[in-house]
């Protein structure tokens, strides 16, 4: 499952076993259109309380990137009922953790508390739905709170800052380009009315998924999101329009100096298909080929046995770090990407070459039967490790449902991955990592001391 | 809308913790020594082993950075194994495997399938880890250059930089003052001898903790625990480090660094694990600036004024006297405001301590909370490794909320006076100073 999940960047407002998970899962939709998905998690007498809804970075245009997570964050700033900061007062005074996060395409708020309090998330939740009080002097100061945000995580992160140029470069019309918590121009001129209008277009019960996961009976949760939820009228979104991203014509490239820096880094990136693109019709992709695309990356990167940690660190010594990345649940088309900082006095350059000649030999040769061995067993007992967490669990069922796939595929995801042969992978590498999908971004320190 | 709230309010005010299924430690000696807490824990078919033993960074003497070489080195390759041989066979068993060195502990983590077609190939190479690291010449080389790789990474870091001077600054001579990667000069020096040296003395039985959790009976358990612990030297336990010294005065550090924002950390020696003082200034610093979205520090420092994305202070209870810290981050051109506000903030709770309503709101989240900590196999196991390595009683789960109960304004206020002196704190400051910002 960390397939699925481990490319999703998040702005966080602070900083199968013996019972299938279909079996402890329940979808209800209320009539207003809002889906409510409740796992059954009796190990504890507490409960997560996820809602998520459909907007996120990628959903933005020019002149008000950073609108999505900076509404995340005013969401904390009252309703008609409850003033500013009290709802983290209220979550906190029954012992509640809560947070929100921000992604491309979705914006997700929880509360973890003791399970008697999913009717409190509810009637807090359902109130901050429609009922958001958007305070010209609380956006003033919050605004300063998320440029800091955003001088700390990229401006002053050079690492960061290599991440947010490459996509900027390698999407030229796909809204992946955009950085999730906006350019800092665009928050600098944001205001609150910008807030307003996102709020009141996207915040509706039929563009949210409610997730509880815990020790919770399915049946009373749904009466209880009926009571609180129910009410609130459907709104009759207009769908996002899409803009895919152009086909590219040869190998992009990029250089970045930074007098912070003291390590250089590279980072690789290929376009490459998800989910919902196989999905479609009229694309000239199956299935198979995304679950592929994951193997393809176990295989470079699934930990320390995989090839580029073998070879790039251990066996040839070029790399200090390597790793690949892929996730194959995101609205739109993504990246397949590389990242790697050299060792010693080796160079970005043989270390692109090295990541290239390890692509190559998997577009000749298939990996071995050994090796999807192994992949396909850490799957099976990834699928297993992740019932450790509540949190994680809802974090799947919301990601899926909020970018337009059904929950259930993550019951299937271990059969998918099982039916991946070594041929596919062979293919897959063949078919999307190619010099006309690849960006090349490089970070090079600044020349003299950067430090004291 | 304020009625459920309201109700559920009144409810809370007069009802007491719900009850709730605390797990029982149960806890034995293994032949040779190691320490064993072991929870059953049925529900998910899998086993978390972690070891913990007394070899953080605090062992390092002159070696700074060895305690986190010879743990990463765990990592690579194990008796008739070398690095990529163990690696294969681990992934092979769908197990994860992880080993970390922090000041005081060094630990070493198995998570498998309780199946035994997995679990017992994965205990076999945990074992194989503990007996007969192997230590080998390449590894240690590539183990030390990517070291040196990550310590230039952490001198891009403003935050990273500030952090490493505080506990400099705070702990002058003491072994917690030593940067835990080391530094580029005494990781080159870093000898064979000097890993097998920390290994043979630090990783063995009389100087283990083993936390285990999961679905097992405790046959099984004792089992596990005899076998990997007898493939161990029984050794000696890790002497007691030496008292902190407090700091005489004052000081204050800058640190220049090419960002936009000041990273600021204030602080000083604080609090030990097992230390008497444990819960008034737990609760205290709830509410002064721990309590995540709700507390004084986030209120006066972010909502209030938006100088900084994330403020906070916290106490990093350990051995010996582990450092309080307060810190934020703000734009250069704001550090000498957010500096005064932090400053104030600190003086005034320290001076007065928390208002009622403040202490109730801090106990009824830390009470409310408590299931939380404890709602996973992932967090059991650490809590156990936690309690037997600083050698906290057994029921310390079980007494936790009482103890946060039985605080008082009075416990608070005059634990905070005692132990925090404002006028004897370091601050380190790292970014561009305000005159050279024009």
């Amino acid at each position: 499952m960390l397939q699925f999940l481990n490319l999703i960047a998040v702005c966080f407002v602070l900083l199968a076993g013996p019972v299938p998970a279909a079996d402890r899962t329940h979808e209800f939709e209320l009539a207003n259109g809002l889906k409510l998905i409740v796992q059954e998690d009796h190990r504890a007498p507490v409960a997560v309380v996820q809602i998520w809804y459909k907007i996120g970075s990628s959903y933005e245009y020019d002149g008000i990137t950073g609108v999505s997570h900076a509404l995340e964050h005013m969401m904390f700033k009252g309703t008609k009922e409850i003033g500013p900061g009290e709802f983290s007062q209220i979550v906190a005074a029954r012992g509640g953790n809560e947070n929100a996060f921000t992604s491309t395409d979705y914006t997700a708020y929880f509360q973890t508390w003791s399970a008697d309090n999913v009717e409190l998330s509810f009637e807090l939740e359902a109130d901050r739905m429609r009922n958001l009080l958007l305070a010209d002097s609380e956006f003033k100061n919050e605004i300063r709170v998320v440029l800091e945000e955003r001088r700390l995580r990229t401006d002053d992160n050079p690492q960061a800052l290599l991440g947010e140029t490459a996509r900027a470069v390698a999407y030229q019309t796909s809204p992946y380009r955009q950085p999730v918590i906006g350019w800092a121009a665009d928050l600098q001129g944001m205001r609150v009315e910008d807030l307003q209008d996102w709020y009141e277009r996207w915040y509706a019960p039929d563009n949210a998924t409610v997730v509880v996961v815990g020790d919770v009976d399915p049946a009373n949760v749904h009466a209880l999101a009926k009571k609180h939820f129910g009410p609130i009228a459907r709104q009759n979104l207009d769908p996002p329009r899409v803009r895919p991203e152009v086909p590219q014509h040869g190998t992009k490239t990029v250089t970045l100096t930074s007098e912070k820096a003291r390590v250089p880094q590279l980072y690789m990136a290929y376009k490459a298909p998800v989910l919902n693109n196989a999905f479609a019709t009229d694309n000239h992709l199956e299935e198979w080929e995304i679950y592929a695309l994951d193997v393809l990356s176990e295989t470079l990167d699934g930990g320390p046995s995989a090839r580029l940690p073998r070879r790039l660190i251990r066996e040839s010594g070029i790399a200090a770090d390597v790793s690949a990345g892929y996730s194959s649940a995101s609205r739109l088309a993504t990246l397949f990407s590389f990242s790697a900082a050299p060792s010693g006095d080796h160079t970005l350059e043989e270390l692109q070459q090295a990541i290239v000649a390890e692509i190559a030999r998997l577009q000749k040769e298939p990996p071995t039967a050994a090796e999807l061995d192994r992949i396909k067993t850490q799957v099976v007992a990834d699928t297993i490790y992740e019932r450790d967490s509540m949190f994680y669990q809802g974090l799947i069922i919301g990601t899926l449902e909020s970018v337009g796939l059904d929950w259930r595929l993550n019951e299937e995801y271990v059969d998918k991955i099982k039916g991946v042969t070594p041929e596919q992978v062979r293919i897959v590498a063949a078919k999307y990592l190619t010099p006309d999908r690849l960006t090349v971004a490089k970070l090079l320190p600044a020349t003299g001391d950067a430090t004291q | 809308m304020k009625r459920l709230i309201r109700a559920l309010a009144g409810i809370f005010l007069f009802a007491v913790p719900a009850v709730q299924a605390v797990p029982t430690i149960q806890h034995w000696v293994t032949d040779n020594g190691a320490r064993v807490l072991f929870v059953e824990a049925p529900e998910i078919p899998i086993v978390d082993v972690r070891f913990v033993f007394g070899a953080g960074s605090s062992r390092d003497q002159s070696n700074s950075g060895l305690a986190q070489l010879v743990s990463r080195l765990l990592r690579e390759g194990a008796g008739a194994l070398d690095a990529n041989a163990f690696n294969e066979q681990l992934a092979a068993t769908g197990a994860v495997f992880s080993t970390g060195a922090l000041r005081d502990m060094a630990w070493v983590s198995l998570r498998s399938l309780s199946d035994q077609q997995y679990l017992a190939p994965a205990l076999k190479l945990l074992q194989t880890v503990l007996s007969s690291p192997r230590f080998d010449g390449d590894a240690i080389e590539r183990s030390k250059a990517n070291t040196l790789v990550e310590i230039r990474r952490e001198q891009q870091s403003p935050s990273k930089i500030a952090s490493k001077a505080f506990y400099k600054a705070v702990y002058g001579d003491h072994p917690y003052a030593s940067p835990m990667r080391g530094t580029e000069t005494s990781v080159s020096a870093m000898s064979r001898d000097d890993i097998v040296g920390f290994n043979s003395r630090y990783y063995v039985a009389q100087n283990a903790t083993v936390a285990i959790v999961g679905s097992l009976s405790r046959t099984q358990a004792e089992r596990i625990a005899a076998d990997l612990s007898a493939s161990m030297a029984a050794g000696e336990a890790a002497r007691a480090l030496s008292p902190v010294p407090m700091l005489p005065e004052a000081a204050s550090h800058h640190i220049e660094f090419p960002s936009i924002q000041s990273h600021v950390r204030i602080g000083q020696p604080g609090l030990k694990r097992g230390d008497p003082d444990y819960f008034p200034l737990l609760v205290g610093n709830h509410i002064l600036g721990g309590g995540g979205l709700v507390s004084i520090l986030f209120d006066e420092v972010r909502e209030k004024r938006g100088l900084s994305y994330s403020v906070n202070s916290y106490f990093s209870p350990m051995a010996e006297l582990g450092p309080f810290t307060a810190s934020l981050q703000t734009d250069n051109s704001q550090q000498d405001e957010a500096i005064t506000v932090l400053r104030n903030e600190l003086d005034k709770f320290i001076t007065n301590g928390p208002t009622p309503e403040a202490l109730q709101a801090a106990k009824q989240n830390l009470i409310g909370g408590f299931p939380l900590r404890i709602a996973s196999n992932s967090k059991t196991v650490e809590y156990l490794a936690m309690i037997g390595f600083y050698r906290l009683p057994l029921d310390y789960l079980q007494t936790f909320t009482g103890h946060v109960a039985a605080v008082t304004i009075e416990d608070v206020r005059s634990a905070f006076r005692r132990r925090l002196d404002p006028a004897k704190m370091i601050m380190v400051v790292v970014g561009r100073s305000n005159s050279e910002d024009g």
